[in-house]
């Protein structure tokens, strides 16, 4: 159970999960779709789910992408899988009862931190202090599955792939819970993550305290794997923090819309792709990912149509003012 | 007060400026600076001081400790030893972020980020607003200095589409935006072609004369010696350090770059 985590916060979002029940029923009513059928609540939770991995992953996504640091949700996604995997272990050998989601969350913020610190205190670039955290937390995950293959071996598929149906009510909470911590720090400090995004060293000059706010998107990014784990699975999760950015990349003319167009496109993203997976019986994180792959081709096509029909951008510069 | 000279011209240097800068705050002190990335030191015992109002222009060869003095003189490397104050306050404790302009060679490193001149002009503004969103009086002030860097019918365009001078311009408006005292610039226009050097210098000499102070650090000695009233030549060591009419026929130009620099900085050698 997630009563370490949740206590009172479990109990505050529990009206909201049951609101989101109340919703997609009167939806069900006027629609009559069978994908949001009250008799498969699960869908409503994994839908839940879905549509805030399209919030949050791009977007913290759209702040990685623009420092080349795309590949960031794939190293911490495999130390999430660690994570898992200490969960786990630790229900199987002591009888815990801790959520594998809590430990993952756990283990990947740790990871994220190991990935600065070992970038700070070895001068290496960023991608090799990935490599080697993304490796060591695999490795740590495939080892303590092993030691305890009985009981993991037919659980571990879930979080490797991702699964709609395992969404639990808790799991549905805790992601509210990290969407609520995640969207009010990028509120709070989205003009700070824009500016070392932008210019590292200027924010710096700026008075900025650089290094914290690395810091502090790496944990994000921790908090978005984790969370977006359970439909996307360890091995596409980080599709979602950087195809609908890629995607937004070609279209939009600034930042700010950039940031709204990869969220409507990440959302797309999950709705289609719950929406075929569940009528085709496929797995819903590969689905999702084709289908936003599948968007960030036509982004593409549409950018470079803009681009050929856009008028001559050669014009002189303004004098300049002496006011 | 002045840097502790180490050329021949330097204290002739000294007296001619600093009569007329005597009255002036000192925005930039190092006090016998020197530092090193390993225990070879890249510059060793600097001592420089830049008064309010003043166009300083920092040259020396590949290799001479320019970009590295300028990260001393921000706060953003410690010294290993001395002493560097910004604004009379230990140069790594400086918090106000406000005061200081920076624009680095070629800067905003990713190569497809979809921002717009206004979104990085804004930026200045940052340091004022803290975690809070830009007022009217903010959005008035971004648009001011993106008018007076002559790129008003630019603010909407993505800055990956504008030239490497057009660029440069957006990012001293960001400078201007944050209503610095100090403006530094760190090879501006390299990559940059000659008639947007040309306009981009005459900006500079504008804004001095509207008394901002500019540290400028430079590889192109005829921009230098054309624009900087003051040149300070670097290469491990301070060679020079006066007015620039006086560099382009000193010993230590010739010294530092080699013969026939003189040309290149646009003297009589």
């Amino acid at each position: 159970m997630t009563l370490a985590f949740a206590g009172g916060v479990y109990e505050a979002f529990v009206p909201v999960l049951e609101l989101w029940y109340w919703l997609l029923t009167q939806l069900y009513h006027l629609t009559g779709l069978e994908l949001i059928s009250p008799e498969y609540t699960f869908m409503y939770r994994a839908i839940l789910v879905g549509l805030c991995v399209g919030v949050i992953a791009p977007l913290i996504g759209t702040f990685l992408v623009h420092r080349q640091l795309a590949l960031i949700g794939d190293a911490l996604a495999h130390t999430a899988f660690a994570g898992v995997a200490v969960g786990l272990f630790l229900n199987g050998v002591f009888e815990l009862g801790v959520s594998p989601y809590l430990t993952a969350v756990v283990v990947a913020v740790i990871a994220a931190l190991l990935i600065e610190l070992i970038s700070e205190a070895t001068d290496a670039y960023n991608d090799v202090s990935m490599a080697i955290v993304l490796s060591t937390g695999f490795a740590l995950g495939t080892v303590l599955i092993s030691l305890n293959a009985g009981g993991l071996a037919v659980g571990i598929n879930q979080y490797l792939f991702g699964n709609l149906s395992t969404v639990s009510a808790e799991n549905a909470v805790i992601m509210l819970g990290l969407f609520s911590v995640i969207v009010a720090t990028v509120a709070l400090t989205r003009n700070q993550l824009l500016y070392v995004t932008f210019d590292e060293t200027a924010a710096a000059v700026s008075g900025l305290p650089v290094a914290w706010y690395n810091r502090i998107m790496v944990m994000l990014t921790a908090l978005v794997v984790v969370g977006a784990m359970q439909i996307m699975g360890v091995i596409l999760v980080a599709a979602m923090l950087v195809v609908p950015v890629a995607g937004a990349t070609q279209v939009s003319r600034s930042f700010s819309e950039s940031l709204l167009v990869s969220i409507v496109l990440a959302e797309l993203a999950v709705v289609l792709g719950i929406g075929i997976s569940y009528y085709a019986g496929a797995t819903a994180g590969g689905v999702i990912v084709l289908v936003a792959v599948g968007i960030y081709v036509l982004s593409v096509l549409a950018g470079k149509v803009r681009q050929t029909a856009a008028p001559d951008e050669t014009r002189e510069l303004d004098s300049i003012s002496h006011d | 007060m002045r840097s502790t000279m180490r050329s021949d011209h330097r204290d002739d240097a000294d007296e001619a400026t600093t009569e007329s800068n005597e009255n002036r705050p000192s925005v930039v002190e190092l006090a016998d600076v020197s530092f090193g990335y390993t225990s070879t030191p890249v510059v060793e015992d600097i001592s420089v001081s830049i008064d309010a109002g003043e166009y300083v222009a920092v040259v020396g060869p590949n290799g001479s400790g320019k970009s590295t003095l300028m990260q001393l003189l921000l706060g953003l490397l410690e010294p290993d030893t001395g002493t560097a104050e910004l604004f009379g306050v230990d140069a790594t404790a400086f918090d106000d972020g406000a005061r200081v302009g920076y624009v680095a060679q070629r800067a905003g490193t990713s190569r497809e980020m979809p921002i717009t001149v206004r979104e990085v002009v804004k930026m200045g503004r940052f340091p004022h607003v803290g975690f809070g969103r830009l007022s009217a009086a903010d959005w008035r002030i971004v648009d001011r200095a993106i008018d007076t860097v002559g790129m008003s019918a630019f603010a909407d365009r993505r800055i990956t589409q504008l030239s490497g001078g057009q660029r440069q311009r957006a990012f001293i408006a960001r400078a201007l935006a944050g209503e610095a005292d100090l403006l530094v610039l760190d090879e501006p226009t390299v990559g940059v072609d000659t008639e947007s050097v040309d306009a981009f210098y005459g900006l500079l000499d504008s804004l001095h004369a509207e008394g901002i102070t500019v540290l400028l650090i430079e590889h192109d000695l005829q921009a230098v010696t054309e624009h900087a009233e003051r040149v300070i030549c670097l290469n491990g060591e301070i060679y020079f350090d006066g007015p620039s009419a006086e560099f382009t026929d000193s010993a230590a130009l010739a010294r530092a770059f080699g013969t026939g620099a003189q040309s290149l900085a646009g003297g009589n050698g």
